[in-house]
């Protein structure tokens, strides 16, 4: 999109804490949860760069729910990338709001058990957030394969330019690996994306009302 | 220009002072005793074309002046003391990540949600690095409508220069009360010292900017911490303001901040009146705290006037080095001294 001088990237707290080593543009480091208000701020400051709030699971589902949602009520125009890979893996393997009902973590050690122990149930964040009039494009993606990732990049990239025309609030959620938490080998890791995540987080446009897309495209959000 | 003088409640000189400074952004969340201040900000700022976000939280408001300013631009919020105690997180972080940001606390009573009248107890909090981890920033302490605009004006240099945090520690009467105020020229944005550290608009050539306190290398954090308290004294020779009155002659020295310096000023006069050698000695800066000058009167005899239960005599204490015997009078739980009690209690002290 020829942007790498305009566009700064927020690094929440987490795995992604690492963002800034691996992208070359400029960031800004926030505290946890805190990565859409840091956004809200960065864009309307600068308003015609791209500017990407990268949060995980956790900073986005868990501790910066509040964050999340108004940023994306406000309507502000930046782009979240969320990674979700369903538990915390900077600090060693609890359970995150996004952890599958069932699933083992270091805080759910004999599964995630929404009723009797009280741990409440996996967030779907994307149908969440599609109630709100702010939230203009939400599509949630997989890496877990080659055809995946050609099609999280695809809605990676419609979500930037919509950010760059403008339209408002829009999120790609991306299910996301983590063999070391999950105690997989990658092999398997990929495969346990495929057979427990994708069923649960339907991969897709969840919300499409953009201007600049299609109807055929707005259609098949609904 | 001619000279331009208003009457304005404290909160909102202080909005102006900030709008008159080139303030770019503010964000803030309602609380009370300073919601006129945001209300005042919502709407010069937007009639301005400048950025104001009521955010959903003081927590996402001092998060939102964190990132406007690590673009480059003059960012400001402003709150009252439970709220000031959610944004610590954040001040800490700007801190880390030396970024200059503006936070006016119209202080109120605590601890807890307390009540909505002025007081002193967060005289600790502001002082000594409220949030977690190794800093300080600089605290200005104004005790009049007039000062709060002047330093509010000031506070955005100074957080440039210094590269952190710049707060105002006003209360609830500085905020809440009407006087006439002469307001400051609008600053010319061309003065502004430069940013090349800011993220965003990078020019060909130049390395990412990364705006972050995160340090992973003890070796390395322990060196970056260092730099910082080096920049720490160089701000301890340069900064330290206060106003003295009657000092050297004085049996008794009076010494206060903000609204408590104001009833001291009173009693002080009335004593005066009485024959009774009294002073006044006024920090204005909080942090760095003069304490040379201070500890240039070491050996004289103190009385410590607070809204509070004893906070600042600490400092006093510190800097007179244990020479001076240091008395306390303080009211608490949003009440406020009278001068008659003060000189009272000034009499009492000196047997007079």
């Amino acid at each position: 999109m020829g942007l790498q001088q305009k566009s700064v990237i927020l690094n929440p707290v987490g795995c992604s804490i690492w963002a800034s080593i691996y992208f070359d543009f400029d960031s800004v480091q926030v505290p946890h949860g805190r990565t859409p208000a840091g956004a809200t701020a960065v864009k309307r400051m600068l308003p015609d760069h791209l500017v990407i709030c990268y949060q995980g699971d956790g900073d986005l589902a868990a501790i910066g729910t509040a964050e999340a949602v108004h940023a994306a009520n406000r309507g502000e125009k930046f782009t979240t990338i969320f990674v979700n890979n369903a538990i915390y893996g900077m600090t060693g393997g609890q359970m995150a709001p996004t952890t599958l009902v069932g699933q083992k973590a270091t805080t759910a050690p004999y599964g995630r058990d929404p009723v009797e122990a009280g741990m409440g149930y996996p967030i779907r964040v994307l149908e969440m957030l599609a109630t709100l009039g702010g939230t203009k494009y939400l599509a949630r993606g997989a890496v877990n394969n080659a055809a995946n990732t050609r099609k999280t990049k695809q809605y990676i990239k419609k979500a930037f330019e919509a950010q760059m025309r403008g339209e408002g609030s829009t999120m790609v959620e991306i299910l996301s690996q983590c063999p070391t938490n999950w105690a997989m080998d990658p092999v398997e890791s990929v495969g346990w994306v495929e057979s427990d995540m994708i069923p649960f987080y339907k991969l897709g446009v969840v919300k499409d009302e953009l201007a600049g897309s299609n109807e055929e495209s707005k259609e098949a959000a609904k | 220009m001619a000279e331009e003088k208003r009457l304005m409640k404290g909160n909102e000189a202080m909005g102006e002072a900030a709008v008159r400074a080139g303030c770019d952004a503010y964000f803030g969340y309602p609380i009370t005793p300073q919601n006129e201040l945001t209300a005042y900000m919502a709407r010069h700022m937007l009639d301005k074309k400048r950025v104001f976000i009521q955010a959903e939280s003081e927590v996402s408001a001092i998060n939102m002046v964190y990132g406007a300013a690590a673009t480059g631009a003059r960012a400001m919020t402003s709150s009252s003391s439970p709220g000031i105690s959610l944004k610590q997180e954040g001040i800490s972080y700007a801190c880390g990540a030396d970024v200059p940001i503006v936070v006016i606390n119209v202080a109120r009573s605590g601890p807890g949600l307390g009540g909505i009248s002025p007081a002193q107890g967060d005289y600790f909090q502001s002082t000594r690095g409220g949030g977690h981890g190794d800093y300080y920033h600089i605290v200005l302490a104004p005790k009049s409508v007039q000062e709060a605009a002047d330093l509010t004006y000031e506070a955005f240099d100074l957080a440039d220069q210094w590269r952190m945090p710049a707060m105002v520690l006003a209360d609830g009467m500085i905020g809440q009360m009407m006087e006439g105020v002469v307001l400051p020229q609008p600053k010319d944005p061309a003065t502004r010292i430069a940013k090349p550290w800011a993220s965003g608009n990078r020019p060909a050539g130049r390395d990412c900017n990364h705006v972050d306190s995160t340090h992973l290398v003890p070796e390395e954090f322990e060196q970056a911490n260092i730099a910082r308290f080096k920049r720490y004294d160089e701000m301890k020779k340069l900064l330290p303001r206060w106003e003295e009155q009657h000092v050297e002659d004085a049996d008794l020295i009076l010494t206060a901040y903000g609204t408590s310096a104001r009833v001291s000023l009173g009693a002080m006069q009335m004593a005066r009146k009485l024959g009774l050698k009294v002073g006044l000695w006024r920090p204005i800066t909080l942090w760095p705290f003069p304490e040379k000058r201070l500890g240039e009167l070491a050996g004289k005899r103190f009385l410590t006037v607070e809204m509070s239960m004893g906070q600042y005599i600490e400092d006093v204490k510190l800097y007179t080095h244990g020479k001076s015997e240091v008395s306390f009078y303080g009211r608490c739980g949003g009440m406020i001294p009278t001068e008659e009690d003060l000189l009272a209690e000034i009499r009492r002290i000196l047997k007079k």
